[in-house]
């Protein structure tokens, strides 16, 4: 059985994204993007998360009775955000402290036992590594739009802080979109989550319908040319 | 053996699970031991800076060794004692009070003779934008206590200028200021009732 890898990757990074299609993990999606830095570490985080545990659980399938199988993803999950955790706490304590709160969220980001559930379970090792890496890229994406939409228009900055999370040498990222801007609280707090997380799910829409009708208008006229 | 077969069984499924939380746990007490010491020397570097942060004398001990635990305005409290050969010069300690979202929590600095040195709010979960400007990366709204002490506005000018004190308050915020000028001020009464035993060179804990 061959496997379609660049369908696996148009599903993870678009058509099925994470956030913008599942509409799944919107508890940490909608907590911590109040900045575009922390919106990366998180999808960073969970990227690597989802990943291994895509690989693992790939690995383990034949062995697991499927009457248990839940009880094992949540095991196996939960150890790897753990390690991660102290991981984090003991080699990169700076982002620890920005993201340390964060982190255990991710155990309970429905995403990953989602995709152990609907794809890793069913599917051999090396197309689940892909499914993760690309279901945690869109994640990440999702994540960074949101952060930098809340960001730019909640404080007039973009990464700021992102030599915190990617060292010294990436301080060029942190930029100052309005200068003298006084900030939009309202966009920092939770509400402006909800409400950027609106009009990015309506612009996706409009810019998948858009496909949709050129392809239509592509089938019902063939080209003049 | 047929792995299908085994699977339904009720036993392999016992020891399945069984397995995977002893796998589990050991790569977890692996980590552990792993991970211990790198992530104490980070916490106690953390410490270690919010000291120094409030402390901007001279001093010659290593702080976080030459401690005193006493009953605070909440609670048992943590002194850290700065010496200078043998007499202490300073002390620094956690105060707590009542913000908008939660606690807020500061490290406080005093001299020897009960004047402020410093003080840093450590955690809060004030609104952004509105109570953040406890922080010093945000305004310099902190250093107004640097210097103060009790008596030194009188007590009753302890208090943001709402309450009829002299420290400013934010606008759309006094809850916030309100919060660390009270526990500041609970922090130089606690400082001023223990003053005997904070800078009494012989009392050490465990003693």
């Amino acid at each position: 059985m061959s496997t379609d890898y660049a369908r696996i990757s148009r599903d993870g990074l678009w058509d099925n994204n994470v956030v913008f299609a599942q509409m799944l993990a919107l508890c940490p999606t909608l907590a911590v993007t109040g900045t575009a830095t922390n919106g990366l570490g998180m999808g960073l985080a969970t990227t690597a998360v989802l990943t291994v545990s895509n690989i693992l659980i790939s690995a383990i399938r034949k062995l697991v009775s499927p009457d248990v199988r839940i009880p094992v993803y949540v095991v196996v999950i939960a150890t790897l955000v753990t390690l991660v955790d102290m991981a984090l706490n003991a080699w990169v304590h700076q982002l620890y402290k920005v993201l340390g709160l964060f982190i255990a969220l991710i155990v309970v980001n429905c995403a990953i036992l989602g995709r152990a559930e609907s794809f890793a379970s069913k599917n051999a090792v090396l197309p689940s590594a892909v499914d993760g890496l690309m279901m945690g890229l869109g994640f990440t994406a999702a994540l960074v739009a949101l952060g930098g939409v809340r960001e730019i228009l909640g404080s007039g900055t973009l990464f700021a802080q992102a030599h915190l999370l990617l060292g010294e040498s990436f301080a060029f990222l942190e930029m100052t979109i309005i200068p003298g801007y006084k900030g939009y609280l309202l966009m920092i707090l939770p509400p402006g989550g909800f409400l950027a997380l609106g009009f990015l799910l309506a612009g996706k829409r409009v810019l998948d319908r858009r496909r949709t009708e050129r392809a239509a208008r592509l089938v019902a006229e063939p080209s003049v040319a | 053996m047929n792995l299908e077969a085994l699977r339904g069984k009720l036993t392999y499924q016992a020891a399945l699970l069984g397995a995977f939380a002893l796998l589990t746990s050991g790569a977890l007490a692996l980590a552990s031991k792993v991970t211990s010491p790198a992530i104490e020397a980070a916490t106690a570097e953390d410490l270690k800076q919010s000291l120094t942060q409030v402390l901007p004398g001279q001093y010659d001990n290593d702080l976080s060794k030459d401690t005193l635990a006493l009953p605070g305005p909440d609670g048992d409290v943590t002194v850290y004692r700065a010496r200078k050969g043998s007499q202490v010069v300073a002390v620094v300690f956690r105060v707590q009070g009542r913000g908008y979202a939660g606690p807020v929590v500061s490290m406080m600095g005093v001299g020897r003779d009960g004047h402020i040195l410093g003080v840093r709010v450590i955690s809060h979960k004030e609104t952004p934008g509105l109570g953040d400007k406890i922080e010093p990366a945000k305004d310099k709204w902190i250093f107004a206590f640097d210097g103060k002490s009790l008596g030194e506005p009188p007590s009753d000018k302890f208090a943001v200028r709402k309450d009829g004190g002299v420290f400013d308050q934010f606008a759309g915020a006094t809850i916030t200021p309100r919060a660390v000028v009270n526990s500041v001020k609970g922090g130089l009464e606690f400082f001023g009732r223990e003053k005997a035993r904070l800078l009494d060179e012989a009392v050490q804990d465990g003693q």
